[in-house]
């Protein structure tokens, strides 16, 4: 194939792309037609590198044709690096504004939705156990992949991230000694089984799935970066009505409910970190 | 001309580089600067409000989508990497590239897709590569690439290894990168080439 131009050969790589996720979904049921287009491209051309294609198209026959090659490119598109407690002061804000509120309820039922690989899922364990709220709490955690969710629900983590995580414990008000947690077995520590006692992890695709309970808490973190706006309209539908009156919604430090149809329904409940409540 | 956005990569030396060469870009500047300077990953460093204050142009962190707007300056946020699609900004938390988050390669590579030959990149000191495959990419596409002449770079890797991944247009010491781009985005010079 000779080398096309390089304004050209994008052009024809983005019909590449388009016709790949228009087949993942119509034969899988995978949507990802409305993911952000840069980063979605990115993750795609590293998987096709890994399987040593050189072009959309026949990476395309393989995803359609293989479907483990679809579970390999299913983990490429979803699994979103995250860390425990990542933006310490979010949970420190938690604690001080939301805890106070959570404690006056009888249970308390939190979504995590789009956990990735748990991490903030056991942070959240952490924080309500040393709140006093754990044990009348229920939380679900969920993610698109079911290979995500197998790591999520193991609570198994590298041993090299956990001083940059033990930090993130104590900016984030953290009241024990980190290690209290986890238990290190060579170069992995996991996670104390009491944590996951009342957490439910399931499968949920955020573009395609409805509401399936009312929540107090949700927490969507960092998660519909990787959606174009009129996903993340949907998704602010969804979260919405599946929030009870007063709930709690908590977005990452650069997302914003700014813009967004559901603006007028919330009120900030922090002016930095990105807390809001249900009011109307 | 016709050029509609500038990068800037920065990464060691990059606070003292961009508090020289921020206040220079002229208050009339026309095209959005977006900056993707390596910063550490936990803790507010303070970067956006130290150059805020030096700069002449409003100068911010993005959030996610919002829209790319000319006359101002973005930061890339840190531990997010930034990433540019016609017009507005999206984010990503995907590991970090070269070990840096935000990172100048994935930041040029989408401004050199989003904006083909109407990007212009800039490599700014740094003690590592990151750049110099973004570099490339503007310049595949027809785009404008600069590079701060090594010599006047307080780390020099950087401004190398951009040198040596493709043909760059301009090597300029770092105090006339500002004048340079403010010449050649000044809105006049867009009018008359319009014509």
């Amino acid at each position: 194939m000779s080398a096309l131009p390089q304004a050209e050969q994008n052009e024809l790589e983005d019909i590449e792309i388009a016709l790949l996720l228009e087949g993942l979904y119509r034969y899988y049921g995978f949507d990802f037609r409305e993911y952000s287009p840069a980063s979605l491209k990115r993750r795609i051309l590293e998987r096709m590198r890994a399987e040593k294609l050189r072009t959309v198209s026949s990476f395309q026959e393989m995803v359609l044709h293989d479907s483990a090659c679809m579970e390999r490119l299913l983990l490429g598109l979803s699994v979103h690096v995250t860390s425990m407690f990542r933006d310490p002061e979010f949970y420190l804000t938690f604690r001080r504004k939301v805890v106070p509120i959570l404690k006056t309820y009888p249970t308390v039922r939190i979504w995590h939705a789009g956990c990735s690989t748990g991490e903030e899922v056991y942070s959240m364990a952490i924080l309500l156990q040393e709140e006093g709220l754990y044990r009348k709490s229920l939380i679900y955690a969920t993610d698109i992949s079911h290979e995500v969710l197998r790591k999520a629900r193991e609570g198994i983590f590298p041993l090299s991230t956990m001083q940059e995580y033990t930090s993130n414990y104590m900016k984030a008000g953290g009241t024990r000694e980190f290690s209290d947690y986890y238990t290190a077995h060579y170069d992995n520590v996991i996670f104390h089984p009491s944590l996951k006692t009342n957490v439910v992890f399931a499968e949920h695709n955020l573009a395609t799935d409805g509401s399936f309970n009312e929540f107090h808490v949700i927490l969507c973190r960092n998660v519909m970066i990787y959606f174009n706006k009129a996903l993340q309209e949907r998704v602010h539908n969804l979260i919405y009505d599946s929030l009870s009156m007063f709930g709690v919604f908590g977005l990452g430090n650069k997302e914003s409910l700014k813009f967004t149809p559901r603006e007028p329904f919330y009120e900030q409940l922090d002016e930095r970190d990105k807390l809001y409540r249900k009011v109307r | 001309m016709g050029y509609e956005i500038v990068v800037i990569g920065a990464s060691y030396g990059g606070l003292s580089a961009l508090q020289a060469m921020l206040p220079e870009l002229a208050p009339e500047f026309p095209l959005p600067v977006v900056i993707a300077q390596h910063r550490k990953r936990d803790g507010d460093d303070g970067l956006c409000e130290f150059l805020r204050r030096r700069s002449r142009l409003p100068l911010t962190e993005p959030n996610d989508k919002d829209a790319v707007e000319g006359g101002r300056i973005y930061l890339a946020p840190r531990d997010y990497h930034l990433l540019i699609e016609r017009s507005i900004f999206a984010l990503s938390t995907e590991s970090p590239v070269g070990f840096a988050r935000p990172s100048i390669d994935v930041l040029f590579e989408s401004a050199a897709e989003a904006y083909q030959k109407r990007a212009i990149g800039v490599i700014l000191t740094g003690a590592n590569r990151d750049g110099a495959r973004g570099l490339a990419k503007i310049k595949s596409f027809g785009g404008l690439t600069i590079v701060e002449d090594p010599q006047s770079a307080e780390s020099r890797s950087m401004p190398d290894a951009a040198i040596a991944s493709t043909t760059v247009d301009r090597i300029l010491p770092l105090k006339e990168i500002a004048p340079f781009l403010n010449e050649l985005c000044h809105p006049s010079q867009r009018l008359l080439h319009a014509r």
